[in-house]
């Protein structure tokens, strides 16, 4: 079972406290009426999909039901870290390091 | 290779079992095809089979990189129907259906086609009025399915409970009779002995690990861990892996990659006749031939590649069928596995062409796919030898996610696989 860390909380608790709530990152069009139906299917549909480290969001369901972010590998559904939903993404490599 | 027959089986008896030919050789890569097939599961090896059988197209390699038949192929728990909501979806599965009918016979090899009937549970009001349009969507569309009250029910599948006092009452369901399961190895097996006696090469155990394509866009062929091999055409059929490799062509899909669990219980005397699922309840079930009770239901709610998936979910599948069959709650489960499946947004397919030339794309089967086996080889052959999508692949194509003509089954389909 995921053990995931709610930053708000402080706390790491188990996965049925939360739901994924897909890739992070994605920000909202600024002004939707000027995107091309390409810019639209990017937006909506086309995901990274990636296969290790991954952008994603967590809400905190049963908890304080706040979303944030974390990166997880999705090859081996470790957790990387976990940030509160506003902060910049945190720099791979370094996260990576710190893993070593 | 040995035809198999009742007299091919006393003959080898007699043998002792010592004598029977391999199945299908384990080839070498060629340095050149003029297709090559990524995933060696049922579509990709179905499709290689219906290339060389009907379009007399055999110098096609199918590229694997782990055993034939080793992913969700292997991994699915063999439900087969064809009662979807759309035009778009009744007709390829239910050309699906009409080709598992006879597949045995095609392949020469017993893939244990079972018509034992899908039965979908209505738990409350809801449940029968959307059940009961969906079976007059059905067949307006040909494809067969049908209400049965709850005591019809009781009477198809005897160990169902209908009380009223039972937690979820069971008021009725549907039912569509030619649907049922197969032998999911057997059907990757078939057809990889079909297609090899044809002169296809399937290459075991060699990732691919890019598409190339030319200065043009056009493909050129796949690197793998035994080197680049040319190809004139590349179809990718690689389920879970399908964006990792379209991305190394540059092309970016709308999939995500979820793991799928099951679970077998201990064998057991046959006891269940039949597949029964409840979308509310969220679980389905089924006895295998061996004996095991077959359960199952929807995915974990992360992305992942691992192949496991978490405890929580087959803790909510188990409980869920202890609701709507009490009479297991003592069984005992035997193992429990996963496969990553890949999901669209609208949960339909993505079969057909690509925007690069020569370029083909199988996916988006998600956690239904293994009983659209015939019908997506069958057509994904169709496209690539001819260069352009059969009448009944010709709305699913990638193009959609932009047009936004999207065949939303998300609402049809829930746990129903
Ligand atoms: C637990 C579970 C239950 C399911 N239950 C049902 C059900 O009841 N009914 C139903 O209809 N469907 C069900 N499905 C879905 C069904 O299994 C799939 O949709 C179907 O089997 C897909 O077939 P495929 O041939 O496209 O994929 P696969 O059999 O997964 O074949 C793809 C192959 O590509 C290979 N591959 C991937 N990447 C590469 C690479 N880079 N190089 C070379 N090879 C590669 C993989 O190893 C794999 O063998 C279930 C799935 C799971 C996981
Ligand atoms: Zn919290």
């Amino acid at each position: 079972m995921l053990l995931i860390h709610c930053p708000y909380c402080d706390e790491t608790l188990p996965e049925p406290e939360f739901a994924y709530a897909g890739e992070a990152h994605i920000d909202r069009p600024a002004d939707p009426q000027q995107l091309s139906d390409e810019e639209w299917r990017d937006f909506l549909f086309i995901r990274t999909n990636a296969k290790g480290p991954h952008y994603e969001r967590w809400r905190h369901i049963n908890g304080c039901a706040r979303f944030f972010n974390a990166v997880r590998d999705t090859v081996s559904d470790k957790f990387l870290t976990t940030y509160k939903a506003g902060e910049a993404r945190p720099d791979l490599a370094k996260l990576l390091e710190g893993q070593k | 290779m040995t035809h198999f027959s009742a007299f091919s089986l006393l003959k080898n008896a007699l043998g002792g079992h010592k004598n029977w030919d391999k199945q299908w050789p384990d080839s070498e890569p060629k340095s050149e095809y003029d297709v090559i097939i990524v995933g060696a599961g049922g579509h990709g090896l179905g499709a290689a089979y219906y290339l060389a059988k009907e379009h007399g197209i055999t110098n096609v390699a199918v590229i694997e990189k782990g055993w034939l038949g080793g992913g969700n192929t292997g991994r699915n728990t063999t439900i087969i129907r064809s009662n979807y909501l759309y035009d778009e979806s009744a007709g390829l599965f239910d050309h699906a259906l009409d080709l598992w009918q006879n597949l045995s016979r095609e392949l020469n090899y017993n893939i244990m086609y079972s018509n034992r009937g899908v039965m979908m549970l209505a738990h409350n009001v809801h449940d029968v009025q959307s059940f009961k349009r969906h079976i007059h969507a059905n067949r307006l569309n040909g494809v067969d399915n049908q209400w049965l009250t709850k005591e019809e029910a009781k009477e198809y599948c005897p160990p169902l409970n209908i009380s009223p006092d039972a937690r979820y009452p069971v008021m009725g369901a549907a039912l569509q009779k030619r649907a049922g399961t197969a032998r999911h190895d057997a059907v990757a097996w078939g057809y990889a002995r079909q297609a090899a006696m044809r002169g296809v090469d399937i290459i075991q155990n060699c990732p691919v690990t890019a598409i190339r394509r030319g200065p043009d866009g056009v493909v050129e062929g796949v690197e793998t861990a035994r080197g680049f091999i040319k190809a004139k055409k590349v179809a990718v059929s690689a389920a879970g892996h399908t964006s990792v490799l379209m991305d190394s062509a540059g092309i970016r899909m709308p999939l995500e990659s979820y793991p799928l669990q099951a679970l077998v219980s201990e064998p057991v005397k046959p006891i269940f006749p039949c597949v029964v699922m409840s979308n509310t309840v969220h679980a389905y079930i089924s006895q295998s031939d061996k004996g095991e009770l077959v359960i199952g239901s929807g995915t974990d709610q992360y992305t992942s590649y691992s192949q496991r998936g978490g405890l929580p979910l087959i803790e909510h599948t188990v409980a869920a069928i202890c609701e709507v069959f009490p009479i297991f709650n003592r069984m005992r489960m035997l193992r429990k596995w996963g496969g990553i499946v890949d999901v669209t947004p609208d949960r339909s397919a993505i079969l057909g062409k690509t925007p690069a030339k020569g370029l083909y794309v199988n996916c988006g089967w998600g956690t239904g796919g293994f009983k659209a086996t015939p019908g997506a080889a069958h057509v994904l052959a169709w496209t690539v030898a001819k260069d352009e999508p059969h009448k009944l692949n010709a709305p699913f194509t990638l193009e959609r996610f932009r047009t936004g003509r999207l065949i939303d089954e998300a609402a049809a389909a829930a746990v129903a696989h």
